[in-house]
């Protein structure tokens, strides 16, 4: 993604840069410092022994891995769509579909509990028997979703935005069907570069918590996740919440390493 | 035993405005109560009366959630009472406020919905002397999809989809009390029943509200004073004295308050005959009531 000439580092950074920057530095990783000094290997036990964390641990695990399948299933038309559209709107429809990045969780929350709920526009064909989704898992996948698919969908179309034209024309002329052009020849070359993008949805879906908590409510064992675990331990065992924290670090810190891994790898095929 | 059922009646002619307004209200506390803190600006009107020494002009007021009305009223007043002073009012969940009052919060004044949250920071020495200001008492509310099927708590297990307050919130452990003297009072298994049909465990009264009132949950308990104001539409049924809880709400300065003299002001116009006039406006019973 990030292009540096080998010229660049000839340049090293000034002495201010250097000090202005580890402020930021600094603040970055101070809050990650203090939870891990004030975690205590008692801690973990005392996760592992909680029974919510175990459910909360599973929920999230389900829950998160259908979304990155429905994002994989239905983000991947959509971004192939979206990169090779000829059609003026598709910048603009580009854009929009990326607001949920930057929207605050609790308007997502909101959106969702007005578009989806009990007396939302769709309520009439989705609950003729008068049910609601809201405090469902099913509510959890799709409030995970419309958080981080737009990630996976943003970093799909910049992918298949870099496969040279000449490829799939050949491919074409060879005979390949468009949707042939797509799941064989686009998806199997740019397979790093997709899976990284996956791998970051999956991880801000791992995390989401303020849509999660309007639109799917807090329930042990049917709707509460990791992130709502921690907040609720927060208030009554300090030692759960830690943990499992730090956990979830980890899981970040580690997503992270993956997806860094494949960008260089997707670097190196284009 | 007397199960009274007490619904809001709808005034005439402006049902369908008022229904916006509760909806949106509803809405609106929805996103406060996500959001980290409830900041309230009001413009300070000219006064005569004492000032305050030089160097104390601000006041970090935390109270519980359900005190958001009374409590914005009595800044306006406290304001306009004391010119030149900016009254801050966090609200949220009193086991929130009480997580960030022993984290060290820079707090003057906790107003807690609860006795138990106030007699553990007293005893930890984070808080000074503690006085009881205001009772507030447990109400089931009801969506208008659901005013047919209950219309007394005893039908409350009829309901759908029940939200109560977690746990750690005193609302939460008030409703559960409610719930097991109702095992006792109403019949076996009470609780069973009801907690069978609990889709969720919210962290504030707000929420609890705000899902009945946009018809996610079709029943939820809540305080009295919560349901002031709201949607009309939303069914409100008493819960039977001999099976409820009166809620205590206790007041007191911060230990190591940055601004002790103001601090004292709030607590003194709280405890008075204005804050009770106030308090009592917004629904809630005497400090003195049982």
């Amino acid at each position: 993604m990030n292009e540096r000439p080998t010229s660049d580092r000839v340049v090293a950074p000034d002495r201010a840069s250097l000090a202005i920057g580890s402020l930021l530095a600094f603040l970055l990783l101070a809050p990650l410092f203090g939870l891990v000094v004030s975690a205590r290997p008692s801690d973990l036990w005392a996760a592992l022994a909680s029974p919510s964390v175990w459910s909360a641990l599973e929920i999230s695990l389900v829950t998160t891995c259908l979304t990155a399948l429905l994002t994989l299933v239905l983000g991947t038309p959509l971004a192939w769509s979206l990169a090779r559209s000829e059609y003026r709107a598709a910048p603009a429809i580009e854009l929009v579909l990326r607001l949920p990045i930057v929207l605050p969780p609790s308007v997502a929350g909101v959106a969702l509990l007005l578009a989806f709920g009990r007396r939302g526009p769709f309520a009439g064909w989705l609950y003729p028997e008068g049910t609601t989704l809201a405090f469902t898992g099913l509510a959890v996948v799709l409030a995970q979703t419309f958080v981080a698919a737009p990630l996976y969908v943003q970093g799909a179309v910049a992918a298949f935005r870099r496969i040279d034209a000449r490829v799939l024309l050949v491919a074409r002329s060879l005979g390949a069907s468009p949707t042939r052009l797509l799941l064989r020849v686009a998806m199997p070359m740019l397979a790093p570069a997709l899976i990284a993008a996956i791998a970051m949805c999956w991880a801000r879906a791992l995390g989401e918590f303020g849509a999660t908590l309007l639109f799917a409510g807090n329930m042990e064992g049917r709707t509460q996740t990791l992130p709502l675990a921690i907040y609720t331990a927060f208030e009554s065992d300090l030692a759960v919440a830690r943990a499992t924290s730090i956990v979830l670090v980890l899981v970040a810190l580690v997503v992270l390493v993956v997806v860094r891994v494949l960008e260089r790898r997707s670097e190196a095929h284009a | 035993m007397s199960l009274e059922r007490m619904t809001r009646t709808r005034e005439p002619g402006s049902g369908a405005r008022r229904t916006r307004v509760g909806a949106s209200c509803a809405l609106l506390s929805l996103l406060a109560s996500c959001g980290e803190d409830a900041r309230v600006a009001s413009p300070s009107t000219e006064a005569v009366t004492p000032t305050p020494g030089p160097e104390e002009t601000e006041l970090l007021v935390f109270a519980a959630t359900s005190l958001r009305d009374a409590f914005r009223t009595m800044e306006t007043r406290f304001e306009a009472t004391h010119p030149g002073v900016d009254v801050t009012l966090q609200l949220a969940g009193t086991q929130e406020l009480r997580a960030q009052i022993e984290a060290g919060a820079p707090a003057d004044v906790l107003a807690s919905a609860d006795v138990v949250s106030m007699e553990a920071l007293h005893t930890a020495g984070r808080v000074e002397e503690t006085t009881i200001f205001a009772r507030n008492e447990p109400v089931l509310v009801v969506s208008r999809e659901a005013r047919e099927r209950v219309t007394t708590f005893a039908d409350l297990p009829r309901a759908e989809r029940i939200v109560l307050g977690g746990p750690e919130v005193p609302i939460g452990r008030y409703a559960l009390t409610i719930l097991d003297n109702a095992d006792r009072a109403l019949a076996p298994s009470f609780r069973a029943r009801v907690e069978a049909h609990v889709v969720s465990r919210e962290p504030n009264v707000s929420q609890v509200l705000a899902k009945v009132a946009m018809g996610e949950a079709e029943a939820g308990i809540v305080y009295r004073t919560d349901v002031r104001g709201a949607d009309p539409e939303l069914g409100v049924i008493s819960i039977p004295t001999e099976i409820s809880v009166i809620a205590a709400y206790p007041i007191a300065t911060v230990e190591g308050a940055p601004h002790p003299r103001l601090a004292s002001a709030w607590i003194e116009l709280v405890l008075g005959t204005e804050g009770r006039t106030v308090l009592a406006d917004a629904g809630f019973l005497a400090a003195e009531a049982p």
